[in-house]
């Protein structure tokens, strides 16, 4: 998928002035961040178990090489095929290969959000395969040829006037703008299209060593009719989302949905071992497994490595006062929000995403809300002072640091310039005493008043207070 | 090198002579998982999640309960029940009972639980070959029998359940919690998705 991270600054802008994406946004703190809280508190060990999350995650990112060859050599035992891409074009390329190795011409999906890091849609509609998503949220999207802008609530940026112009314009039939009538449409219009299917294709929650399974989350049941009905089934995976136990998955089963919609579990929880067997009427005849690295291995042994901990439910978007205010796709790649933050610089490129971490007031919600505690703050910390170390900001940014690191340095300069500085804000305060409007800094103040101080430093003060 | 060595031997290269941080203690459930009777909270908790509950003194008693289920809701008395109830009293209950894999077409799929559980008021089913996967899921109504003997307290020993029942785990595990719904037009809930509209448990014993 193109990356267009690089222009976060003019789409955030944008998304300000987007109305309805103001609405929209504005449902986050109730239908997430409350449900969230109340499904916490409801747990009651809560924090112990966000504990024990962190350490499961850690765990297995210690024995990340085990692990994989254990789960390997255990899904290919139940008849599962492992295979293993290095990148995303791999990846795509293997799933054509199997695609056309059993000959599929119709592919359903169930969401996931590894495969928009692949653009695997748009490589398998290149060589002819009619793909068609069956969560909700992204069949809306593939009519409106959008992106997701959320990574469990990918439509959460459209209203239902909009899904009803879609829905008319594509399924011909009498407009509705009620949410459970359009539901339903989706639903009949949906429904044949597992059956006719040859191929599901579905992401992996998690992937569990020592038994060689994958476990997915799901609410709709889509997601177990993409891997339930047609006769080959395809799981794309990164290379993290491996576990040991049945044990630490059933922890991260507490943890995934609580932090993600505020359920105490998903509607359908399910684990899938191997393929078909003799006697059995439905499930997949083949079962494929692609484990994707996409640079994956290389955050592993980089101070990013605890950003490869995270399970994908969305806590740290929904808590995260910048996302809420200019939603997924300002962030312009697959992953938003503070995680997407990191994800994007990390995947990409810090060169072509230098703006997303800075995309972070600090409140530390993120980390808070994180249910294995990502240090996302330290995290997109250490990407700012990248970005400066890798003299990636624009020339006046620069200029701006290192005369600010020059006055820094020397300490009579720095006195004698923020004496100055004290006295030219104590003079634009006037006799209210309340700067309005700062020169070089019109953009700041445009939206903020702040009060000018007494016109004098703090080590001036204390000097005086010394001496007198 | 293939993609495997390659991506093997990054993964290595990173992790050589990283500790392993030690094992969590405790994994911590659910306030009342452990406390509560399993059974009340079962109970509670299904419903909680959309599912609706009745109780047949014995299997055989299982079929009347399904009739009067169906009757009320206004259903047809015709259903897909797995090959692995086939042997119950259906007819003599009324009701048209085909023990095959569902079809697009049919309204009602009944199964039986491999267990219930407490913690989350969870029903978990097994696939194999007289059990498949998609009458708990194609059909518009599920109706799943489950032994009052059956219910665990957590996910952990549902897990120890299956591997001394069956050591090898079953193609498909599906925890099923109540209807399936969305909430993707507006984050408003709407219950029947792609999967039931309606799940209702039978306790049995």
């Amino acid at each position: 998928m193109e990356v267009i991270s690089d222009k976060f600054r003019a789409a955030a802008a944008e998304s300000l002035a987007n109305t309805q994406l103001q609405r929209a946004l504005a449902r986050i703190p109730e239908r997430f961040v409350a449900a969230r809280a109340r499904a916490a508190a409801e747990f009651g060990e809560f924090e112990p178990l966000r504990a024990a999350g962190a350490a499961i995650r850690e765990r297995t990112l210690a024995r990340l090489d085990v692990l994989l060859e254990r789960f390997e050599a255990e899904a290919v035992r139940r008849g599962a095929s492992v295979h293993w891409a290095v990148d995303a074009a791999e990846a795509n390329r293997i799933v054509l290969d199997i695609a056309r190795g059993h000959g599929v011409r119709r592919i359903v999906k169930s969401k996931s959000m590894v495969t928009e890091e692949c653009a695997l849609n748009d490589a398998l509609e290149a060589a002819g395969l009619e793909v068609l998503e069956t969560d909700l949220g992204e069949y809306i999207l593939q009519l409106a040829r959008e992106r997701p802008s959320h990574i469990i609530a990918p439509v959460i940026h459209k209203n239902r006037e909009e899904v009803t112009e879609l829905f008319s314009a594509r399924h011909r039939r009498p407009r509705s703008t009620d949410i459970a009538a359009l539901c339903q449409e989706a639903r009949e219009i949906l429904r044949p299209q597992f059956f006719a299917a040859d191929m599901g294709i579905s992401g992996a929650n998690f992937l569990v060593a020592e038994t060689g399974s994958v476990a997915l989350f799901t609410n709709e049941g889509n997601g177990r009719l993409v891997t339930t009905l047609p006769r080959v089934h395809v799981a794309i995976a990164g290379i993290e989302k491996v576990v040991e136990t049945l044990g630490e998955l059933a922890a991260l089963a507490r943890l995934l949905p609580r932090s993600a919609t505020g359920q105490a579990i998903s509607n359908y929880f399910t684990l899938l071992t191997g393929v078909r067997g003799a006697t059995e009427s439905d499930g997949p005849e083949a079962f494929h497994i692609v484990l994707l690295d996409n640079g994956r291995s290389r955050l592993l042994g980089s101070e990013l490595r605890p950003i490869l901990r995270c399970i994908r439910c969305g806590a740290c978007l929904n808590h995260c006062p910048v996302y809420q205010t200019v939603g997924g796709h300002a962030y312009g790649w697959v992953y938003p929000g503070p995680m997407g933050a990191v994800w994007t610089p990390a995947l990409v490129g810090l060169e072509r995403a230098r703006e997303l971490p800075e995309a972070a007031t600090f409140c530390g919600q993120c980390q808070v809300a994180c249910p294995v505690m990502i240090p996302l703050p330290d995290l997109l910390r250490r990407l700012r002072t990248r970005t400066t170390a890798e003299h990636l900001r624009p020339a006046r940014e620069r200029l701006a640091l290192n005369l600010w690191g020059y006055a820094a340095r020397h300490p009579r300069l720095y006195a004698l310039l923020t004496a100055f500085a004290a006295r030219v804000l104590y003079r634009l305060g006037g006799r209210r005493g309340w700067v309005r409007r700062l020169p070089l800094a019109a953009g700041w103040t445009a939206t903020r008043d702040f009060p000018a101080g007494e016109g004098h430093t703090a080590r001036e003060v204390l000097r005086r207070e010394r001496s007198g | 090198m293939s993609a495997r060595e390659a991506i093997l031997a990054r993964v290595r290269a990173a992790t050589a002579g990283t500790q392993v941080p030690p094992a969590p203690e405790v994994i911590p459930r659910a306030a009342g998982t452990l406390t509560e009777d399993p059974l009340l909270r079962f109970r509670r908790l299904a419903e909680t999640s959309g599912s609706t509950l009745d109780a047949a003194a014995s299997p055989a008693a299982a079929p009347g309960r399904v009739a009067a289920y169906l009757k009320e809701a206004g259903l047809p008395q015709t259903a897909v029940v797995w090959p692995a109830l086939a042997a119950l009293p259906w007819a003599a209950a009324g009701i048209a009972a085909a023990a095959r894999a569902p079809r697009a077409t049919d309204a009602i799929g009944i199964t039986a639980a491999c267990c219930g559980i407490a913690e989350t008021g969870t029903l978990l089913l097994l696939s194999g070959g007289d059990s498949p996967g998609a009458t708990s899921l194609v059909p518009e109504t599920h109706i799943a029998l489950l032994p009052r003997a059956c219910i665990v307290c957590d996910l952990e020993a549902a897990f120890a359940r299956v591997r001394a029942e069956h050591g090898a785990l079953p193609r498909a595990l599906a925890f099923i919690s109540g209807p399936s719904r969305t909430a993707d037009i507006e984050q408003t809930i709407v219950i029947g998705a792609h999967g039931p509209r309606r799940v209702h448990i039978i306790l049995i014993g």
